[in-house]
């Protein structure tokens, strides 16, 4: 299991375009990953119902968790999708 | 057709003064609630079912998304990946293991993350509608009936609903349709507004139109607010040659607004940002008569800065030099509450802390609003006037006009929504410089029935004789005090009614850009005489239905003459 933390940086957090845009990335990845906040419940990252019910806000920090054997490479490209202003895009 | 039909007319109020001619399409209604009972199948027979509706819905919606294109399509790719989501599958299958059916299970599940929605308020709450239909969707394939829901005919439609809610208006495909008739709803409906905005044939609140057929021609006849049901070939054709004489006009008459002798009826837009601008003036919007300022607001977790408001109202000052252009201060109202001014929940928002209270119990939010104003004003040629939300006072009245003039501002005014208001027209007028009346509150208020309900829909109709006589309250005094009045609300879109509030001493009229034409044509048609007769027509009905039908006999009456 790899983990790795990401600040939220989309002005409006996790909502709306933003979520749709990154979930449709982690099932383009193939890659089963969940995201939790703080000390949350884990979700299924490729849900936009699962992400969007966790209510995360700008400035939040999740942490995304996955088993997949190309980890470290679909983890820093999610990370780096959240960490940017996805509603400014 | 081996027998003939009778020919039948239905009455409602027409939108606009345009005909059509078409095929009726019947908005399907929505699917009752599956039942509760236990399944007869096993969960995993019951998984494979919902598993496979789900995914088909899902392929389904993608498709639709691709034909329709432009926003419509993004709207519809968020849907199917509704229908396929993970977490919502997972919590089907939980529901499954306790017994339930497939449909009843995909209604729960969705249901539960509709009111999860909901819960977050704001934009996800709005999103929570396409939850509802994305679940009516699977729902219909698992029964295999006819999906609820706009449909989506190669051939253009008239098309019969009961009223027609904004996510079903937002993929109408516009083109197709030729008219729309609604059983529910009255003038100030969303169908009517949506209507009135893009210039679509439209007839609302049609008793018996539920009993128009699948398939069968109507006659739609906005400028009378008559459906003709089985037509005879001649009048078919009558009707498409008067169809195609109106085509063939020039389109209506330009210039300012006039009544036939001469009276002017300055005519305004009704705006809601700085980029319509342009548009309204093409359509010949003399000025704005209500420029609303929410659009600034929303969305927003605080108030836009002074500057960032000066740099918006400019852009909109801008675009009328020499003329008048009409803003209102922020109007946080019970259907669009703004968290920054009042956060806490009311049990009767409509009747709570709103319009001037909400800004008066954050004066600083008004402070920096007028000073943007003040401020625009100093940098353009447009004749400025702001106005307050839904006063009820005269002591509200002094407090808003002094505050503005302190801040800078030269003419001040109020919105008259509320009774109160307009039972003290004259000492409300006494020290606003003029009064703008919003008849879509003031309706709700006289009539004591929300807006927002369907079920009450009814009431909410501006002919009703007891709005109008509130509406000739707050004329007489403007006259008397030599102050303008105007009216902004949806009333000021219907062109008889909008030559009945003339009569009762309003001096001008403001509303959706696309709605003008119609208007600046029917003044053109009376007198002021003639429209004070209306008034005098209409305040001496019972109901709402019997004033448009009174005054619509004495408009005929006159072109007989």
């Amino acid at each position: 299991m790899t983990e790795r933390t990401a600040l939220i940086a989309s002005s409006h957090g996790l909502h709306a375009r933003p979520a749709s845009l990154f979930t449709q990335a982690v099932a383009k990845s193939g890659a089963k990953v969940t995201i939790a906040k703080a000390e949350g419940k884990a979700v299924n990252a490729a849900s936009i119902l699962g992400v969007i019910s966790l209510g995360i806000e700008n400035g939040d920090t999740v942490t995304l968790s996955t088993d997949s054997a190309e980890a470290t490479s679909v983890l820093d490209d999610l990370v780096g999708m959240l960490e940017r202003d996805l509603d400014a895009e | 057709m081996s027998t003939h039909t009778l020919t039948a007319r239905l009455h409602g109020a027409g939108i606009g003064r345009g005909l059509a001619v078409g095929r009726v399409l019947r908005m399907p209604d929505p699917l009752p609630e599956p039942a509760t009972t236990a399944s007869t199948l096993t969960a995993a027979a019951e998984l494979t079912r919902a598993s496979t509706a789900l995914a088909a819905t899902a392929v389904d919606i993608r498709d639709r998304g691709a034909r329709a294109g432009g926003a419509a399509r993004d709207v519809l790719e968020a849907q199917a990946f509704m229908a396929e989501d993970p977490t919502l599958e997972a919590d089907v299958e939980a529901r499954l293991e306790t017994g339930l059916t497939a449909e009843r299970a995909v209604y729960e599940a969705f249901a539960s993350f509709r009111d999860l929605l909901l819960n977050m308020g704001g934009y996800m709450g709005e999103r929570a509608t396409d939850l509802n239909d994305v679940s009516q969707r699977v729902v219909a394939h698992l029964q295999g009936v006819k999906a609820p829901g706009i449909p989506n005919p190669d051939y253009p439609f008239v098309l019969v609903a009961r009223d027609l809610a904004p996510a079903d208006t937002a993929l109408l495909d516009l083109d197709k349709v030729l008219a729309l008739i609604t059983s529910d709803g009255g003038p100030t409906s969303h169908t009517a507004i949506l209507a009135r905005d893009k210039a679509i044939v439209a007839v609302v609140g049609v008793s018996g139109a539920l009993e128009l057929a699948e398939g069968e021609t109507v006659i739609v006849d906005a400028s009378t607010g008559t459906v003709t049901s089985a037509p005879s070939a001649d009048e078919v054709a009558a009707a498409e040659t008067t169809r195609a004489e109106r085509l063939a006009r020039p389109a209506a008459p330009t210039g300012a607004g006039a009544l036939a002798d001469g009276t002017s009826i300055p005519l305004l837009a009704n705006l809601g940002s700085a980029d319509a601008a342009a548009d309204a003036v093409a359509k010949g919007a003399e000025g704005v008569g209500l420029f609303r300022t929410e659009f600034l607001f929303l969305d927003a977790q605080s108030a836009p800065t002074v500057e960032a408001q000066q740099e918006q109202y400019t852009r909109l000052l801008a675009a009328f030099p020499g003329k008048k252009v009409v803003v209102r201060a922020l109007d946080a109202g019970a259907d669009k509450p703004l968290s920054f001014l009042n956060d806490s929940a009311e049990e009767n928002p409509a009747l709570g802390l709103r319009g001037l209270r909400a800004l008066r119990a954050n004066e600083q939010i008004l402070r920096d609003q007028l000073t943007a104003l003040a401020n625009a004003d100093a940098e353009t040629e447009a004749d400025l006037w702001v106005m307050a939300p839904m006063v009820s006072t005269v002591e509200e009245t002094r407090y808003f006009t002094a505050l503005g003039r302190e801040l800078g501002l030269k003419t001040l005014g109020v919105m008259v929504e509320v009774p109160s208001a307009a039972l003290l027209a004259d000492r409300i007028l006494a020290d606003a410089d003029f009064a703008s009346i919003g008849t879509n509150d003031l309706t709700q208020y006289t009539l004591a029935a929300d807006r927002l309900l369907g079920s009450v829909a009814a009431l909410q109709d501006p002919w009703h004789p007891a709005v109008l006589r509130l509406v000739g309250e707050v004329g007489r005094a403007g006259q008397t005090l030599g102050k303008p009045v105007g009216v902004c609300g949806e009333a000021a879109a219907d062109p008889l009614l909008a030559v009945v509030l003339v009569g009762l001493g309003v001096t001008t009229l403001s509303m959706s850009p696309a709605a003008l034409s119609d208007v600046r044509a029917e003044l053109l048609l009376h007198t002021l005489d003639e429209a004070k007769a209306f008034a005098l027509t209409a305040l001496a009905a019972n109901s709402a239905f019997e004033a448009r039908a009174a005054v619509l006999e004495a408009q005929a009456a006159q072109r007989d003459t």
